[in-house]
C-alpha cells in the first residue's frame, strides 16, 4: 500500500502581526509550522500503513525552506519526503497549485508506485480555502472524501474503504473505493511523537527535490500567476468601529447593581429583544 | 465586440492594466446563480442568505438570479424552488434525479457542472459548508475556473467583474480577489456572514428542468448511514438569536456551567474560544470563529475573551456584543457594543438574577393567559 500525504509550510498565523501603517504582514521572526490539520492527515495515513503495510510518501510544493517540515515529517514516521520547489511556481492560487501537486503526485505514482490514498488536511490555517483537497482528485480522477473524521475499515482485497465524513448536522458512513482522497479532520488522531529511530532516520535522509521539469510538468503556464485565475486586487486591514463600548461603571458597586445596569442597557439597545427572550425563555425551560 | 447589453462599455481607464479582453468563449456567460443546498429534504439557510446577495448583484448588473436545485423527484425539491421565489429568485433550474437524494460528491459535480456548461452563468455563488465546498472544489477545477472560498463581502465592480472580498492571514487582513478571463466566477459564503434577507410571498416563477443522467453503476461512493448531530442538541448554534461564550478566563471546565446556565436562563446558545476547544473543554462544534462557527445573533455575551480577530471575524455580525473581561485593554473592547471590566466568574452568576428578575414579570403574565 501507498500513501501520499500533502503537507504545507504555514506561517503561525496566531503570531503574525499586521504593520499598523503599511498594511503588510509582519513576517519577520514569525515561526513556521506544519498546517495543523496536515499532521491529523499525516497520523492517520501512518496509521493505516502501521495497521496494513506499505510506505508513507509526504509531498510539498514551497520554497526551499519547506524542506524544514517535510524533515519533521519523516521524524513522526514518514518513509519518503518530496519537495516540489520551482519559482514558477510563485503566486499559484488554488488550481494552480492543486495542477502542479496533482503532476507531481503522478510522478510519484510512476517512480515509487501508484497510491492507493492521497491524505490532506481539511484546510490550511493561511489560506483557509479547503479547495486543493478536491483540486487535486479532480484532476487525478480520484474518488474525494472530504471532512474525514475517521477512517473505520479498509479491505485491501476488494479495494474498499469505509470512512465517516463530517457533513452539516452530523456524520455520514460512506463506503467508496481505493484509489482515493480523502481530506482529515482536526482532532481526528493524537498525533505521535515518532521513535528514536525516526528521528535518526530522518536527520540522514535525502529529501528529493524536484523543480517543475523534474515532476514532469510540460505546460508551465497552467503553474504560478499563470496558472491562476483568480488575482489579488487588493489587501487591506479590517476598519476598526469608531465608536468604543459603551462602559458599565463598576467602581464602588454591588456586583447586583452592575448586573442590573447591564441588562437595562442590553434592553436599551435592543428593545425589541425583551420581549423575544420573556417569551422564548418559557419555552426553553 | 459582444459586450453585455445591459451595461454601458467600463470607463476607458477602468483597470485596464489588469483585464484582458474577456475570451471569446465565455463573452455569452450571463445571470447570477446561487447553489440551494438541501439537507435531508430542508433549503439549508445559507442559500436564502446567498439569494439575498445575489439578488443585489443581478440587480447591479442587470441580469437575472436563479436558483440551482440537484435533487430527488418530489416535494422537497418542489418546495425548494417556491422558497427560491420568495427570496428573490427569476427562475430556477432544476435537475431531479433519485440519485441526487443524498449528496456525493460525484453525481453533484457532475450535474452542477453539465449545468453551467449548458446555461453559462457569469456568477456561481455556493455556501461554505462541508457541503458546498465540498463541491465547489471539484466543479471549479472542471471547469478551470477561479473560486474564492469564504467570502465576507460581495460586489460588482464598474466593469461588471465579481469584487470577492476574503479575510485572509487568520482574518489579520481582507483581500479582494477577482476571476477576471474565466466563467463563471465561482465564490463561496459561509452560514451567518451575509443578512437573511426578508421572504416575500412572490407567486412561482419560471422553473427550467435540465435533463441529466448518471447511472448508479458508475457512482463509486455510496452513503451507508447517517448519524445525526440532534442528540446532542447543539445543531443550531449559528442561527440562535442569544449566544453567551466562554474563553479561557474563565479559568477552569467547571466555571462553563455559569455560561450554561445564562444561556439556558434567556433561551441561548452557548459557546466558546478555541482554546477551551483544544483543552477539551467543550466539542469542537461549540468553537465560535474563524475556524468555527460564524454567528450572527441578536445578542452576544461574551465572557473572559480576549478578542482575538480569529475569533472577531466569527461575531462580528451580531447586532449586540456584550463583552465581560477584566483586562481594559482587552482587544474585545474595540468591537464590543457594550463593556464591562470585571471578573466574569463572579459576575455571571449576577447577571443570570439579573435577567431572571428582569424576565420573570412578562413570564408570570403568560402564565396567568
Ligand atoms: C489558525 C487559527 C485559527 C483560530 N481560530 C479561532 C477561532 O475560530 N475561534 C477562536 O476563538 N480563536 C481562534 N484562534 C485562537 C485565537 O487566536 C485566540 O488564541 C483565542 O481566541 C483566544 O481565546 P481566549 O480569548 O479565550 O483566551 P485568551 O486570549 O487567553 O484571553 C483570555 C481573556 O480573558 C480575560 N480574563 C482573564 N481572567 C478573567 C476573569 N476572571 N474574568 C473576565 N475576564 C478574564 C483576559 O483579560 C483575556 O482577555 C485561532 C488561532 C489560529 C492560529
Amino acid at each position: 500500500m501507498h500513501i501520499v500525504v500533502c503537507i504545507k509550510q504555514v506561517p503561525d498565523s496566531a503570531q503574525i502581526r499586521v504593520h499598523p501603517v503599511t498594511n503588510t504582514i509582519m513576517r519577520q521572526g514569525v515561526p513556521t509550522i506544519i498546517n495543523p490539520y496536515d499532521l491529523f492527515a499525516l497520523e492517520q495515513a501512518l496509521q493505516v500503513r502501521d495497521h496494513h503495510g506499505g510506505e508513507v510518501t509526504v509531498l510539498t510544493m514551497g520554497p526551499p525552506m519547506a524542506e524544514e517540515s517535510l524533515r519533521k515529517a519523516l521524524t513522526y514516521g514518514a518513509d519518503r519526503a518530496i519537495l516540489l520547489t520551482d519559482r514558477h511556481f510563485a503566486g499559484s492560487d488554488t488550481l494552480a497549485t492543486s495542477f502542479a501537486l496533482s503532476q507531481a503526485i503522478a510522478k510519484i505514482g510512476n517512480s515509487f508506485g501508484s497510491p492507493d490514498i492521497v491524505f490532506t488536511g481539511k484546510q490550511t490555517i493561511d489560506g483557509d480555502t479547503a479547495q486543493v483537497g478536491p483540486g487535486i482528485a479532480k484532476r487525478l480522477d480520484l474518488v474525494q472524501l472530504t471532512y474525514v473524521a475517521k477512517v473505520t475499515s479498509i479491505d485491501l482485497r476488494t479495494r474498499a474503504i469505509t470512512v465517516e465524513r463530517r457533513s452539516e448536522g452530523g456524520t455520514h458512513v460512506l463506503k467508496s473505493e481505493l484509489p482515493c482522497l480523502i481530506t482529515m479532520l482536526e482532532g481526528s488522531n493524537a498525533i505521535r511523537r515518532g521513535s528514536l529511530d525516526d528521528a535518526l532516520r530522518a536527520a540522514r535522509s535525502e529529501i528529493v527535490k524536484w523543480n517543475a521539469v523534474e515532476a514532469g510538468i510540460e505546460d508551465i503556464t497552467k503553474c504560478g500567476l499563470r496558472g491562476s485565475p483568480t488575482v489579488v486586487k487588493r489587501v487591506f486591514a479590517p476598519t476598526p468601529r469608531e465608536q468604543k463600548a459603551v462602559q458599565i461603571d463598576t467602581v464602588e458597586k454591588a456586583v447586583q447593581d452592575v448586573a442590573n445596569e447591564l441588562v437595562t442597557s442590553i434592553f436599551a439597545h435592543q428593545p425589541a429583544l425583551e420581549h423575544e427572550l420573556s417569551s422564548t425563555r418559557s419555552v426553553s425551560r | 465586440m459582444g459586450t453585455r447589453k445591459s451595461k454601458a462599455p467600463p470607463p476607458a481607464q477602468a483597470r485596464a492594466s489588469m483585464k484582458k479582453d474577456l475570451p471569446e468563449q465565455f463573452r455569452d456567460y450571463r445571470h447570477v446563480w446561487v447553489f440551494m443546498e438541501l439537507e435531508r429534504g430542508h433549503v439549508h439557510p445559507v442559500s436564502f442568505e446567498l439569494l439575498g446577495e445575489g439578488r443585489r448583484l443581478a440587480d447591479q448588473l442587470g441580469v437575472q438570479l436563479a436558483g440551482i436545485i440537484l435533487g430527488p423527484p418530489g416535494d422537497s425539491t418542489l418546495h425548494a424552488a417556491a422558497e427560491a421565489f420568495a427570496y428573490g429568485a427569476d427562475l430556477v433550474y432544476l435537475v431531479e434525479e433519485p440519485l441526487l437524494t443524498d449528496y456525493r460528491n460525484e453525481p453533484f459535480a457532475n450535474a452542477l457542472t453539465d449545468l453551467v456548461i449548458t446555461h453559462k452563468p457569469e456568477i456561481l455563488l455556493l455556501g461554505a459548508t462541508t457541503l458546498g465546498r465540498d463541491l465547489a472544489g471539484s466543479v471549479a477545477t472542471t471547469l478551470l475556473t477561479g473560486l474564492t472560498a469564504d467570502c465576507t463581502g460581495l460586489d460588482v465592480d464598474e466593469d461588471g467583474s465579481l469584487a470577492a472580498t476574503r479575510p485572509t492571514f487568520g482574518g489579520s487582513l481582507l483581500c479582494t480577489i477577482y476571476t477576471l478571463n474565466c466563467r463563471p466566477q465561482m465564490a463561496t459564503v459561509r452560514p451567518r456572514v451575509m443578512r437573511m434577507p426578508q421572504r416575500s410571498n412572490k407567486p412561482i416563477g419560471r422553473v427550467i428542468r435540465h435533463d441529466w443522467r448518471m447511472l448508479e453503476e458508475d457512482i463509486v461512493t455510496k452513503v451507508v448511514g447517517f448519524l445525526s448531530d440532534d442528540r446532542s442538541g447543539n445543531a443550531n448554534l449559528a442561527y440562535a438569536d442569544v449566544v453567551v461564550a466562554g474563553g479561557l478566563g474563565l479559568s477552569n471546565a467547571e466555571n462553563l456551567l455559569l455560561i450554561k446556565d445564562l444561556a439556558l436562563t434567556i433561551g441561548g446558545d452557548y459557546g466558546c474560544s478555541r482554546p477551551l476547544v483544544q483543552k477539551g473543554w467543550m466539542p469542537a462544534d461549540r468553537q465560535i470563529g474563524q475556524t468555527g462557527k460564524t454567528i450572527r445573533p441578536k445578542l452576544y455575551i461574551a465572557a473572559g475573551i480576549s478578542g482575538a480577530v480569529q475569533h472577531r471575524v466569527g461575531v462580528e455580525g451580531a447586532d449586540l456584543i456584550v463583552a465581560i473581561n477584566t483586562d481594559p485593554h482587552a482587544p474585545i473592547f474595540d468591537f464590543a457594543h457594550v463593556g464591562v471590566v470585571t471578573d466574569a466568574v463572579s459576575f455571571l452568576p449576577a447577571l443570570t438574577e439579573a435577567f431572571t428578575r428582569r424576565l420573570a414579570p412578562a413570564n408570570r403574565l403568560r402564565l396567568v393567559n
